[in-house]
């Protein structure tokens, strides 16, 4: 693909729930005024919502990080949230740590990570309980 | 069948997104979990939600749904309809329930889970 390297930054917000997922919204916008194939566009959008939404509700907002070459798109979104004790455990289906009042939105079925799993090609979590949580998704173009 | 017939022939009132309102239905998922919706409704199927928050209009685009669908009359806040409207997501609204609905759609789809 005939593309040199794009980089993208957003802040997150963490005070506001409703407005979630608006860096996410834009990248797959970006992705799709790129050409970028429609299979590899929903991958990736679903695996930057998912990761963008954690930030919000578990670590009060961060920041998004994105680079689009020919080859990949890899996303980092870090945060200075609360970090995850056992990211074993937090991958697991059903996993969910969530407030009465983010699951009332909708949230909480403990599904955000075995998603980006699924729809990433390279999932990387670092995380440090009390410090916060840089989560990299990589999605391969081609 | 499209949105638009669809919504007629099952009485559903078009709250949002009728620009887009000619997209093809596939059948129709029923799921308040929004990370599970996003993994699991099939492509171009109606979604019928209780929830009415800014949230289902992501949810909407990135699952591919054709439509949502706001059952029991539940009203629906005017920051969703408007970003629905900017992104042409349509919603749906009606009195019946999530099972009337489904009911209903079981005459026009076969399969209503992919
Ligand atoms: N950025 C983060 N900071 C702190 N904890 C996190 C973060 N991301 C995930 N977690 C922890 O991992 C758990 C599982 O995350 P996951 O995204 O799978 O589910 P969820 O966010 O609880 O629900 P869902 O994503 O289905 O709405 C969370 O409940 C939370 O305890
Ligand atoms: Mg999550």
């Amino acid at each position: 693909m005939d593309i040199n390297s794009i980089r993208l930054h957003y802040e997150i917000p963490g005070d506001d729930f409703t407005i979630a997922g608006e860096a996410s919204s834009n990248v797959k916008k970006m992705l799709n005024q790129l050409g970028i194939a429609p299979d590899i566009v929903k991958k990736t959008s679903i695996a930057m919502y998912e990761a963008e939404i954690n930030a919000v509700i578990h670590a009060g907002g961060g920041e998004a990080n994105i680079e689009i070459t020919g080859e990949k798109i890899t996303i980092v979104i870090k945060d200075n949230g609360p970090g995850i004790p056992d990211v074993e455990l937090a991958m697991q289906e059903g996993y969910s740590t969530a407030s009465d009042y983010v699951r009332e939105l909708g949230f909480g079925a403990g599904m955000g990570l075995p998603n980006i799993k699924r729809y990433s090609d390279k999932l990387d979590i670092q995380t440090e309980v009390g410090k916060g949580t840089v989560v990299t998704i990589v999605v391969n173009i081609n | 069948m499209t949105v638009k017939e669809f919504a007629q022939k099952t009485g559903m009132k078009v709250l949002a997104g009728a620009d887009s309102i000619e997209k093809e239905v596939t059948g129709v998922y029923v799921c308040d979990l929004l990370s599970w919706v996003i993994s699991h409704a099939g492509k171009g199927n109606a979604w019928i939600t209780v929830h009415t928050n800014l949230n289902i209009v992501a949810v909407a685009m990135l699952a591919e749904v054709s439509c949502i669908i706001i059952p029991e009359g539940i009203p629906v806040e005017e920051a969703t309809l408007k970003r629905a409207d900017q992104e042409g997501v349509i919603i749906l609204g009606t009195d019946m329930s999530a099972y009337e609905v489904c009911a209903n759609a079981a005459k026009y789809f076969e399969k209503v889970y992919t």
